[in-house]
């Protein structure tokens, strides 16, 4: 019953909450309006503008990196390929030389077996000649030396040169026949 | 008897109820507190948050990071998480309206000098309810005609037969009659609750702490009265910020049920 009478001397003194009041309603539609109004025209683009050039800085910097990347990979495969003609170009030029170096020892070789023939056939002319002048001159002295013991066993002069000269030649002459008949 | 049956009755002490929540004019005008409160609410709002963004910089400052904070939240973790990336954009003003108003009519409860929470007095709740109603409904019927509407809101899929003749006028109910009332309800109540039972605690307590005979009864209990009204205080902020998020999102879900395609 108390409770009762509260509320009516509430309702007496005071409106019901739960009863809107018309100027409240209309104002806060009003302020409202203005509000969201003075948000999308002011507020709202300014921080879409910033979330905006951040992704596109975001997204600029990230294809600057990946452009970047590229080209780094790009230079690098450059360079590995320069390294691999380098090897290559190295191997090459072992190779030549390694056959070069052979050529040449080759040739060196060829060329000693030329001069070591060319040594041996010049001794062995230079013995035939030696031997030939040998021979003529043991061919005179024997001539001289057999004329000279001769005259001196026979006791006359044999110095007519033409005519001993003949006698030793068909001697030796006689002699060589000799040996060559024996010889075979 | 007096204890269980209601208001104590001591001589000289006003028990805070409904009608205080019944300013009188200011300054001999029919202009209410809670009147300049609000439009100084939007001042507020734009004021700060023009300030926070005005820069736009890629690189925030504090003041934008803090606008941002704030911004970010209503525009990703509400909007786009509600409504979906495809559509959201165009809601995000109203949101981000709404919940600054929600928010800072709420909060003038805690701040000195100010102390009454707008949204306390039901009209505001129910212009705020009102305009969401007008938007969801809006684009909902913008989409899908006013009778696809109708039968998108009204007919559950996979539905047929007598069911639906029992279903159809629940599903109209709730979500195109009783929708205003519970968002504007909702914040009107927990508001008008919190600082109904802020203003009760301190204003018995300090009844107690200074009027009540014996004094070394009434001091204990005055103390305890305020250290409850502060911790109710702090509840009651928890409170209103729940109530400016629950409001946004609740718009939102409302908006994107109404424009989202056949389910």
């Amino acid at each position: 019953m108390m409770v009762t009478t509260l509320v009516r001397a509430a309702e007496e003194s005071a409106p019901n909450p739960l009863i809107p009041q018309q100027a409240e309603i209309i104002l806060g539609l009003v302020v409202l309006a203005i509000l969201v109004w003075l948000l999308k025209k002011f507020v709202v683009p300014n921080f879409e503008k910033a979330y905006a050039e951040r992704t596109a800085a975001i997204e600029g910097g990230m294809a600057a990196a990946a452009t970047k990347q590229a080209e780094v990979d790009a230079k690098l495969a450059k360079l590995e390929k320069q390294l691999g003609d380098a090897r290559h170009e190295a191997a090459r030029i072992r190779e030549e030389a390694r056959e070069q170096g052979a050529a040449i020892v080759a040739e060196l070789r060829a060329q000693g077996q030329a001069e070591q023939a060319r040594i041996v056939e010049a001794g062995k002319a230079q013995i035939a000649a030696e031997r030939q002048q040998a021979a003529t001159s043991l061919r005179a002295e024997v001539g001289t030396l057999a004329t000279s013991l001769a005259g001196k066993i026979v006791g006359e002069s044999l110095d007519d040169d033409a005519r001993s000269s003949r006698v030793v030649d068909r001697f030796l002459a006689d002699l060589e026949a000799h040996q060559g008949a024996q010889g075979k | 008897m007096s204890f269980l049956g209601g208001p104590v009755s001591t001589e000289g002490f006003h028990t805070p109820g409904p009608g205080d929540f019944n300013l009188p004019g200011l300054f001999g005008t029919e202009v209410t507190k809670p009147m300049v409160l609000v439009v100084l609410s939007a001042a507020i709002a734009v004021g700060l948050f023009y300030a926070m963004s005005r820069r736009a910089a890629i690189v925030p400052g504090r003041l934008q990071f803090a606008g941002e904070y704030v911004y970010g939240f209503v525009r990703n973790s509400i909007a786009q998480e509600t409504i979906g990336t495809r559509e959201y954009a165009k809601f995000v003003p109203y949101l981000f309206g709404l919940f600054l108003f929600v928010l800072i009519n709420n909060f003038y409860g805690i701040v000195p000098l100010f102390q009454f929470p707008s949204m306390s007095h039901i009209g505001y709740p129910a212009a705020l309810a009102i305009v969401s109603w007008l938007v969801y409904n809006g684009f909902g019927i913008a989409k899908h005609g006013f009778f696809g509407y109708l039968k998108h809101q009204t007919v559950p899929a996979g539905i047929s037969g007598a069911i639906l003749l029992a279903l159809v006028p629940l599903e109209f109910f709730s979500n195109i009659v009783v929708r205003p009332f519970t968002l504007a309800l909702r914040l009107f109540a927990t508001m008008f609750a919190g600082h109904l039972l802020v203003t009760l605690f301190s204003a018995g307590g300090e009844q107690l702490l200074l009027h009540y005979d014996p004094p070394f009864l009434g001091i204990p209990a005055g103390v305890v009265s305020f250290i409850l009204a502060i911790g109710v205080s702090f509840l009651d902020m928890l409170v209103m910020f729940l109530q400016a998020y629950v409001f946004t999102l609740l718009t939102a879900m409302y908006i994107s049920s109404a424009i989202a395609d056949e389910h």
